[in-house]
C-alpha cells in the first residue's frame, strides 16, 4: 500500500542528543561572545555557513542545536530543548479522520498552534477545518472562517484539512534546493535553516497545507513549548515555509500527536500504517475511506471516512 | 589590449551629453528608491507585501514572467541576421542581445527580491548548495537562466572585441554559439512556462497550451519593445538604423499577436463552454468570484488593447505608417505585460486548492521595487547601448596609440 522511499538517509547520522547535549550547549552560549546584531557573531557566522541537514556530521548538528537554543533563550527568554530524534524502524505514519464524528470545534487547530510553536500574529494555522454543504464535497462551497462557538450548525458538516504527507508529495519535487524531504517515516519535513523562502512549495501544494512566515513570528514566551524536535516545531524564523509534521516531537517517541489527544468527539485517528494490529489499518480495511484530490496523484497518507 | 577594451567600452558609456546625464540620472534615482524599498521589505518581511499565505506569488514573479519573454524575445533578431543572413538585421542584432542581457538580469532580480531568506541565495548554486536537479522547475530556471545570461555576455563581447580591433570577427568561432543561443532561448520560456504548468494543484495554469502562450506572447512583447528602443536609438544616435529591420519585426508582431488571441479564445471556448470547478480562476480574471474582482478591469482593458493593436497591425496600410505602429506597439506592449504578468500569476492561487476567494494587490513597497530593477534594467541597457554604439561607429577601437603609451610606460 505505501511505498516507503528510504532515500539516500543515512541513519547513522541520527542520534537522540537529547536533554543532556542542549543543556551543556546553552551553557557553553551564555559564555560566548558579544551581542551581534541580536545574536553573538559566532552564532550568526554558524548559522550562515550551516550546512544541509543532511549533510551535517554529528557534531555540526550539535552546534546547530547549540544554536537554536541559544537563539529562543534571546528572542524568547525561554530555555528550549531541541532533540533531533531519528525516525523510528518499521514505522510509516498515517492519519484516518471519521467526518461523521467531527463537529467542528476546531480543538485540534488550537493545539496544533500551542504544541508547535506557531505565530500569534499572523494566525497561522496547520490545520484549517472547512465547514462544507452537506450533499456536496465542492470545496468552493467551503466557510473558512465559521463561528466555532456556534458548531455543529443544521446541515452543514465539517472538513479539516492539514497536510496530507503525501507519499509522492509535489512540494518535494518544487523546492530548488531540496529543503524539504520526505523521511523513512513518511514525514515531509523542511529544514528551516535551509529553506530559501522561494514559495515555489507552496505554490505545488494542492491543500493549502503549506505556511510562510511572513514576518517574525511571535509567541508571548509563556506560551512556548519548550519540546521541541530539530525537524518538526522548534522556533522558526522570518522567510522560511513550515507545515504540519505530525508533532515529529511527540510521535516518534510513541506518543500521540496534539491534534488527535484534543479531539473531544474521536473523530481522528493516528497511527502506524506498516502495524497491521494498528487501529488505522483496522479502519482503512474496514471503513469506505476516501482521500482528497486523489485524481492529482499525490498519495495522500491521510485519510477521511463515515460512519 | 582586453583591458583597453574593457576600459574603453566603460567609458564610452559614461561620455554623453546633456540629455544623456539627465536620463542616467532619473533611472538611478528610481533604482535608488528601489532600494530603499526593498531596504523596507528586508527589514520588516515579505510583510510588507500584499502576498499572503493564499496569494504566495504577485507582482514580482509576473514581472519576472514577463521579462523572461523579454529576454527570450531577442532572438527574433539573431536568427534572420546569423542563420537567414539579414544584413540590415545584424547590423541591430547587438543592440537586441543588449536588450535580453538586461532584460534576463532584471528577471532574476525579481526572483531575488521575492525570496523569503535571499542571504541564503547560495543554497541554490550546484555542489555549495545543494540544488534539486532536476526534479523543480525553479532549479530549472535557474540553470538556463544564468546559462542565457552567459551566452548573452559571452557572444557580444567577442563580436565588440574584434571590432574594437577593427578587425571581422570568425564566424566559425561564434556561430556554434549563436545556434546555442537560439535555442536557450527558446528554453528559457519554455522552462518558465512549465515553472507555472507543472502545478496540478492549479488547474488555472496545468495546460499544455501554456508553454506556446508564452512564446507567442513573447513575441509580441519584445519586437514591440525592440521596434520602439531602436527608433529612440535612431533619433539620439548617429546610429542608423534601417526601416527593413522595423518593418520585419513588426510583421512578426502582428502574427505572434494574431496567434496568441486566438489562444486566449481557444482557453475562454475550453473553459466556459461546459464550465467545470477548474474553470474558477479564469472565472475570477474575467468576472469575479464571491464579488471579488479586482483583476476583472484590468484584464477587460488589456483585452481592449491587444484587439485595438492587432487591427491597427493587421490592416497593413496602417502598420506600415510609423505612427500607427507605435501606438500599436505601445498598447501590445502593456496589454501583454498586464496579460502575462498580474493577470496570469494571480489567478492561479483564486480561488485556493481549498476553494477560498482572498485577493491580492502590490503595496507601495512592491510597486517600489519593481520599478526600482525596470530602471536597473534600462540602466544596464543604456550603458550597453552606448558602448555598443560607440565601438560598431568606430568612436572607440584599439589605437596603436594606446598600446604605444602602456609599451613606453612599462620601462618606467
Amino acid at each position: 500500500m505505501t511505498k516507503i522511499r528510504n532515500e539516500a538517509i543515512d541513519q547513522g547520522r541520527r542520534r537522540f542528543l537529547g536533554a543532556a547535549a542542549g543543556a551543556g550547549a546553552a551553557v557553553a552560549g551564555t559564555a560566548a561572545g558579544p551581542a551581534w546584531g541580536g545574536s553573538t557573531l559566532m552564532d550568526t557566522m554558524g548559522s550562515f555557513f550551516q550546512d544541509h541537514y543532511k549533510r551535517m556530521s554529528d557534531e555540526e548538528i550539535a552546534d546547530a542545536i547549540g544554536r537554536i537554543e541559544r537563539r529562543a533563550k534571546r528572542r524568547y527568554g525561554v530555555d528550549i530543548i531541541c532533540k533531533d530524534t531519528p525516525p523510528q524502524d518499521d514505522v510509516v505514519f498515517g492519519y484516518a479522520l471519521n467526518i461523521s464524528k467531527c463537529k467542528g470545534y476546531r480543538d485540534c487547530v488550537s493545539a496544533c498552534v500551542r504544541e508547535n510553536n506557531l505565530d500569534r500574529d499572523s494566525q497561522m494555522e496547520y490545520i484549517r477545518v472547512l465547514q462544507m454543504e452537506e450533499g456536496t464535497r465542492n470545496l468552493e462551497h467551503s466557510e473558512h472562517y465559521y463561528d466555532p462557538d456556534t458548531v455543529p450548525v443544521e446541515g452543514k458538516y465539517y472538513l479539516p484539512v492539514q497536510c496530507m504527507q503525501c507519499d509522492d508529495p509535489p512540494c518535494v519535487s518544487a523546492c530548488p534546493v531540496e529543503a524539504t524531504w520526505m523521511e523513512p517515516d513518511g514525514i515531509v519535513v523542511v529544514d528551516y535553516d535551509w529553506c530559501i523562502g522561494c514559495r515555489y512549495c507552496m505554490t505545488a501544494c494542492p491543500y493549502q497545507a503549506r505556511h510562510f512566515n511572513w514576518r517574525e513570528p511571535q509567541i508571548p514566551a509563556e506560551e512556548i513549548n519548550p519540546d521541541t524536535n530539530y525537524l518538526g516545531n522548534r522556533p522558526r524564523s522570518k522567510g522560511v515555509v513550515e507545515k504540519c509534521h505530525f508533532c515529529t516531537q511527540r510521535t516518534r517517541e510513541g506518543r500521540q500527536p496534539a491534534c488527535q489527544e484534543a479531539c473531544p468527539t474521536g473523530a481522528r485517528i493516528f497511527g502506524n500504517l506498516l502495524d497491521p494490529e494498528s487501529e488505522i489499518r483496522y479502519v482503512l480495511e474496514h471503513k469506505a475511506v476516501f482521500r482528497l484530490k486523489e485524481e492529482l496523484g499525490t498519495e495522500p497518507k491521510f485519510w477521511y471516512y463515515t460512519d | 589590449m582586453l583591458l583597453n577594451f574593457v576600459r574603453d567600452g566603460v567609458a564610452a558609456m559614461f561620455r554623453g551629453g546633456r540629455s544623456y546625464w539627465l536620463w542616467l540620472g532619473f533611472l538611478s534615482l528610481l533604482v535608488l528608491a528601489g532600494v530603499v524599498a526593498y531596504g523596507i521589505q528586508l527589514n520588516q518581511g515579505l510583510i510588507s507585501t500584499g502576498m499572503s499565505d493564499q496569494v504566495t506569488w504577485g507582482f514580482y514573479i509576473s514581472n519576472f514572467a514577463f521579462l523572461v519573454g523579454i529576454a527570450a524575445a531577442a532572438v527574433l533578431l539573431v536568427i534572420p541576421a546569423y542563420v537567414f543572413h539579414r544584413k540590415d538585421i545584424k547590423s541591430v542584432v547587438l543592440i537586441g542581445e543588449g536588450l535580453a542581457l538586461a532584460a534576463v538580469l532584471s528577471a532574476m532580480l525579481f526572483v531575488i527580491v521575492d525570496l523569503g531568506r535571499p542571504d541564503r541565495m547560495l543554497h541554490l548554486l550546484p555542489f555549495i548548495g545543494r540544488m534539486n536537479w532536476p526534479q523543480s522547475m525553479l532549479a530549472w530556471d535557474v540553470v538556463v537562466l544564468s546559462g542565457y545570461l552567459l551566452l548573452n555576455l559571452g557572444i557580444p563581447f567577442y563580436v565588440h572585441y574584434c571590432h574594437y580591433q577593427q578587425r571581422e570577427p570568425n564566424v566559425k568561432a561564434y556561430f556554434p554559439f549563436v545556434i546555442l543561443a537560439i535555442f536557450w532561448a527558446i528554453s528559457i520560456h519554455t522552462v518558465t512556462a512549465f515553472l507555472f504548468s507543472a502545478n496540478t494543484a492549479r488547474p488555472f495554469w496545468h495546460v499544455a497550451l501554456l508553454g506556446p502562450r508564452f512564446i507567442a506572447t513573447a513575441f509580441v512583447s519584445g519586437p514591440a519593445l525592440i521596434i520602439l528602443v531602436l527608433q529612440v536609438l535612431d533619433r539620439v544616435t548617429r546610429y542608423p538604423v534601417p526601416r527593413s529591420v522595423i518593418q520585419t519585426l513588426a510583421l512578426i508582431m502582428t502574427v505572434s499577436l494574431q496567434v496568441s488571441l486566438f489562444f486566449v479564445g481557444v482557453e475562454l471556448f475550453t473553459d466556459f463552454y461546459n464550465e467545470t470547478a477548474h474553470a474558477a480562476s479564469i472565472r475570477y480574471l474575467y468576472f469575479g468570484l464571491d464579488g471579488l474582482a479586482s483583476l476583472a478591469p484590468w484584464m477587460w482593458t488589456a483585452l481592449l488593447m491587444n484587439l485595438v493593436a492587432v487591427t491597427i497591425l493587421t490592416i497593413n496600410p496602417l502598420r506600415s505608417q510609423l505612427r500607427f505602429l507605435n501606438i500599436a506597439c505601445v498598447l501590445a506592449f502593456v496589454g501583454i505585460w498586464i496579460e502575462k504578468g498580474m493577470g496570469f500569476v494571480v489567478p492561479g492561487f483564486i480561488p485556493t486548492p481549498l476553494g477560498e476567494v482572498f485577493e491580492y494587490s502590490p503595496t507601495a513597497v512592491e510597486v517600489t521595487v519593481s520599478a526600482g530593477i525596470w530602471a536597473f534594467g534600462a540602466l544596464v541597457f543604456t550603458l550597453l547601448a552606448k558602448s555598443s554604439i560607440a565601438i560598431d561607429l568606430g568612436d572607440v577601437r584599439a589605437s596603436e596609440a594606446a598600446d604605444t603609451t602602456l609599451t613606453e610606460l612599462r620601462p618606467s
